[in-house]
């Protein structure tokens, strides 16, 4: 082919190629551009449900009043023995609060004439009668004294305050009238009733289906923060030597290869295959109590592993093998090299993928459900180590609980519930994000 | 062989350092270095020469058994340090290397400071007892690497911080630290410019007062200028060894005149 020759062309215009190029080019960053914009408007969306409904689960409705404990109804034998008194259940306690609010009301000179005296005790929630009976238990001296009490005001109260209950929705609810309401007004114009931080929501536990306003995410979250602490113990070790030994000093041969293609299915086994397997092995076999954060941990550990261990061989093996020759022609051993010179270069993306398996694992619901730790758990877990053995509930669960239930004020605490979720991920990325600064500025 | 070099080797015998006898080298089923027979003798330059892929740098690796470290890599025949057979089933690679330091053709400073960079190896082998032994064994080898008065103000700052020609001479001031009998340089100044190769090739000739250095090489006036023995390979073989002057002044295989004349390679 004999070259074609040109005629000069300025350097000012465009030719019709580089604009079609151009254009392709400025297409393809719109494309980019719309798709970041639906992944942000998406994560909005979901941050702003997410909020919209859960922080209210942060602030709760107290009625706030002094009780004075009557020693006769509620020590009747007098002796201040704590197991007697043991005995006055939360019905006598009950009809102590029902008292004392009537008085207060009576000071503060609100009249309740137009609702029965039931309705007027409705207000409370039917968790306050257990809190007194446990501060009282705690420190009988209290009795005969007047004490300030400070109690949960019923679910359909607070949510008449959070602007969830109303006044056209209590005429069609059998739960609540609006008369009540209008006493609640009362109540808290005149300082018997308050709307604070909630700490309860953060550390008691959960509570029945007729109390919401008193559950709370305590055991779920000590549940969980047990779980992650034996899985970072079991799955930071096994996972980094297995990794290790794979990448570093593993015969290149069919077994590894059939290990490795192993890891990388199991990575891809959906989570609830691995519920029951925990189920079959550490449950029904090896005789593990139910519903324990011993056996959901091991059951994640399961779950993390291969997740820790293909970023970690990937960030083994992306550490340049100048490095591993340099160290061996001075005379190092295998280990030598392995630990003084390629571990610590690997070490950002190990923790990289160490975080982030951990930070799934925390999210992980569907294996947890086949262990037993959806039960209701009321008692918090001992402290460890003996508290890893008892029955605790876990931060998804919790979710996944509180959204199967009526009462709407659930929905409030399971968005708030994702919240507190939300904040530990956050968390644990930011840690990832520290300690890999930390190990990069080594080099 | 010609007559003379016989001579030479003979009156050379008791200085031979490294003997090799009928090496042969397969990586899997190929045969990469064929019926090598080579005597490096002690504090002389050897260079190695040859077209890319001839088989020399192979052959200088398995002189500290680098090699060891290839999948499907098989070494025969026998190598000698010391009228030792380094492999023989006895031998620890990792003692072989303390003795045999290697340089390689691209700076690989560890990821550290100069200081520990240098002091790695003395440190893993117990070379020295205590931090000053060490602080004089690190200091020793910079200067015999003529980096030390480029560096001293500033051995905590990074290895990998230091120009290329710099990144080189700390790596053999690394080689050199662990006291090393021979020295091993995989084309130690093809990454580097001319007056960063001049500063490596002087650098070369004084380390010859201690050590016996080989050299590999691509370049034939770098073979001329430092060494004192030639080994020009082709195609896995051995083709000629002898006297540098020799080599190239007059050749007596026709491959070599022909590569050192430029038609082949």
């Amino acid at each position: 082919m004999t070259p074609v020759q040109s005629p000069r062309r300025s350097l000012l215009t465009v030719d019709a190629r580089t604009r079609r190029r151009n254009a392709a080019e400025t297409r393809f960053r719109a494309y980019g551009i719309i798709a970041v914009s639906l992944a942000m408007l998406a994560l909005a969306v979901l941050l702003y449900s997410v909020f919209s409904n859960g922080i209210s689960a942060f602030r709760q409705t107290f009625i706030v009043m002094d009780i004075t404990l009557d020693s006769a109804a509620l020590d009747p034998t007098g002796q201040r023995d704590p197991a007697a008194m043991a005995k006055v259940t939360t019905i006598g306690y009950g009809k102590q609060i029902e008292a004392a609010l009537v008085h207060a009301l009576e000071a503060k000179g609100i009249s309740s004439a137009e609702i029965s005296a039931k309705d007027v005790s409705a207000l409370i929630s039917k968790e306050s009668p257990a809190q007194l009976r446990n501060i009282v238990l705690a420190n009988p001296a209290l009795l005969g004294s007047t004490i300030h009490f400070r109690g949960y005001a019923n679910a359909r109260i607070d949510g008449y305050f959070k602007g969830r209950v109303s006044m056209e929705s209590a005429v069609r609810d059998s739960n609540i009238s609006p008369a009540q309401l209008q006493l609640a007004d009362k109540m808290r114009a005149t300082g018997l009733m308050e709307v604070g931080f909630n700490w309860g929501f953060l550390t008691g536990p959960d509570a029945s289906e007729l109390r919401p306003e008193a559950a709370g995410l305590g055991v779920a979250i000590l549940g969980s923060l047990y779980m992650m602490l034996i899985v970072l113990v079991l799955a930071l070790p096994i996972g980094v030597a297995a990794s290790i030994y794979l990448e570093e000093f593993a015969p290149q041969n069919r077994w590894t290869d059939l290990i490795e293609v192993n890891i990388a299915n199991l990575a891809a086994v959906p989570s609830i295959v691995f519920g029951i397997l925990g189920l079959a092995l550490f449950i029904n076999f090896a005789g593990l109590p139910q519903s324990a954060p011993v056996v959901g941990a091991l059951v994640l550990t399961l779950i993390t592993l291969p997740r820790i261990i293909i970023p970690a061989r990937a960030s083994l093996k992306s550490v340049p093998p100048s490095i591993r020759d340099a160290a061996l022609a001075v005379g190092a051993s295998k280990m030598q090299t392995v630990l003084h010179h390629v571990l610590p270069l690997a070490m950002p993306g190990i923790l990289t993928g160490l975080i982030i398996g951990l930070a799934q694992a925390l999210g992980e619901t569907a294996p947890l459900l086949l262990i037993g730790m959806v039960a209701f758990v009321r008692d918090f877990p001992a402290a460890p180590p003996e508290g890893f053995f008892d029955p605790a509930s876990a931060l998804p669960v919790q979710v996944y609980n509180w959204t199967q239930r009526a009462d709407p004020a659930f929905a409030e605490r399971a968005s708030g519930a994702i919240i507190v979720l939300l904040v530990f991920l956050l968390v644990i990325n930011s840690v990832a994000i520290v300690l890999r600064r930390r190990f990069e500025r080594r080099w | 062989m010609n007559t003379m070099q016989k001579v030479e080797n003979a009156l050379a015998d008791s200085e031979i350092k490294i003997g090799a006898r009928g090496v042969q080298v397969y990586y899997g089923t190929n045969h990469a270095l064929k019926d090598v027979d080579v005597d490096i003798a002690d504090k002389t330059v050897t260079a190695f020469i040859g077209p890319s892929g001839c088989g020399k740098s192979t052959f200088l690796r398995c002189l500290n058994r680098m090699n060891d470290t290839i999948v499907g890599c098989r070494v025969e025949g026998q190598i000698t340090l010391d009228g030792e057979d380094i492999y023989a089933p006895t031998v620890d690679p990792v003692q072989l290397r303390a003795r045999v330091g290697m340089v390689f053709q691209k700076p690989n400073p560890f990821p550290k400071s100069i200081f520990e960079n240098v002091a790695y190896g003395p440190r893993i082998h117990g070379l020295a007892r205590g931090r000053a032994e060490l602080d004089e064994i690190v200091e020793k080898s910079l200067r015999r690497a003529a980096l030390w008065d480029e560096v001293k103000d500033r051995l905590t700052a990074p290895g990998t911080g230091l120009s290329g020609g710099q990144q080189q001479r700390l790596c053999i001031a690394r080689a050199i630290a662990t006291a090393p009998e021979v020295l091993l340089m995989d084309e130690p100044a093809s990454a580097l410019d001319p007056i960063a190769t001049a500063q490596i090739e002087e650098l070369i000739d004084e380390l010859r007062s201690a050590f016996s250095v080989v050299i590999v090489t691509h370049s034939m006036q770098q073979a001329a200028r430092v060494s004192q023995k030639t080994a020009f390979f082709h195609l896995g073989s051995l083709v000629e060894f002898g006297e540098t002057g020799q080599i190239f002044t007059n050749p007596q295989d026709p491959r070599t005149e022909s590569y050192i004349t430029g038609r082949i390679g």
